[in-house]
């Protein structure tokens, strides 16, 4: 898939496809919900209103978000919490990687695009076939997300502790399965894949309860060194196939 | 103030210095078929450790029985091939309703 600008044919229906569109709603909608909470959570803390808005026009990324200001208000000090934040964000440089090729063409393409990765759109994108559909994955989960998301934490900052425990709504558990339903298929199909992936996960909730926020995902990826040659990947269409 | 200021900044930069990562060396460096399938693969391995470790974890420590029991219904659920909809209200669903049972 060397310069994906081969399959010339950008054909609407990958925009309008209703399944793509009702499945990132759905996430949008979740992912709206845990950023009135994260909104919430911040202003009832004691900080103010702006604080939670402006880190997540600027920062978004939620799970950064979260624990920066988590450190903040347990009193961990700014150096503590910017670095937390930052270590958990790691690992966007290697989704960014992953989907460059599906943000541009165009340099400002790629400037907003790298804006809009999160563990989502990278998700989304990667789980579409070929590079049309991949394209409008990125952009359609991304701006969605990035719309929904900020709306989200400006309504809780505004509301404060008015909602009460977001917990209850379960969302915390709607997240890592959007994440299964979204990785199953590349699962499934690549031993490869699967050989790195699972232990990679293992060995990354092994070292959870001693590593600091954000390190265990990385050092998953020490599950590579299983991956093994691009041999096996026979079955399967060759290009733009696993994710 | 200008130490939350700097926090938000700290992170801001940094956050778009690693999403760029990609961009920026898109096109310019034409990476072999082998690499760009392990960063591929790379991307799965990340998002299966971040399913796994945020479906059981907390803080460190463990996160419960009702996150892990909703992932685990959501997860079935992916696998039997149900509808996405079906798949993440599944997970909300039970997750709520045993918090709401009393199961942490």
């Amino acid at each position: 898939m060397v310069g994906n600008m081969r399959s010339a044919q950008r054909t609407t229906p990958a925009f309008l496809d209703p399944g793509l569109l009702r499945d990132v709603s759905l996430v949008c909608l979740a992912g709206g919900v845990v950023g009135v909470s994260f909104g919430a959570i911040a202003v009832a803390g004691g900080l103010p209103v702006w604080v939670p808005v402006v880190m997540s026009l600027v920062v978004y990324a939620g799970s950064a978000q979260f624990s920066a200001v988590g450190v903040l208000l347990a009193g961990g000090g700014p150096v503590a919490a910017a670095v937390t934040g930052l270590l958990l964000n790691t690992r966007t440089a290697a989704f960014s990687l992953a989907v460059a090729e599906h943000i541009g063409p165009g340099r400002l393409a790629l400037l907003v695009g790298a804006h809009l990765v999160t563990d989502e759109t990278v998700a989304f994108t990667l789980a579409q076939r070929d590079p049309a559909r991949r394209r409008a994955a990125f952009w359609i989960s991304g701006l969605g997300m990035f719309a929904v998301w900020n709306t989200g934490v400006l309504a809780g900052a505004l509301a404060g502790s008015a909602l009460g425990d977001t917990a209850r709504y379960g969302l915390d558990a709607a997240f890592p399965a959007v994440l299964v339903a979204l990785v199953l298929p590349a699962l499934r199909e690549d031993a490869g894949v699967r050989r790195a992936a699972l232990p990679g996960a293992a060995l990354a909730l092994a070292v959870t309860p001693a590593a600091p926020a954000g390190v265990p995902v990385l050092v998953a990826l020490a599950g590579l060194a299983l991956h093994g040659g691009g041999r096996e990947r026979g079955h399967g269409r060759g290009r733009g196939r696993s994710v | 103030m200008s130490a939350t200021v700097a926090v938000i900044l700290a992170l801001a930069v940094g956050t778009y210095a690693f999403r760029l990562v990609g961009p920026a060396l898109h096109g310019r460096v034409e990476l072999p078929v082998r690499v760009r399938e392990l960063l591929s693969a790379g991307a799965v391995v990340l998002l299966v450790a971040l399913l796994a470790t945020g479906a059981l974890t907390e803080g460190g420590g463990f996160a419960g029985w009702a996150r892990p029991a909703g992932v685990l219904v959501g997860g079935v659920l992916a696998w039997r091939r149900a509808p996405f909809a079906v798949v993440v209200l599944g997970a909300a669903a039970t997750t709520a309703v045993l918090r709401g049972m009393g199961i942490g």
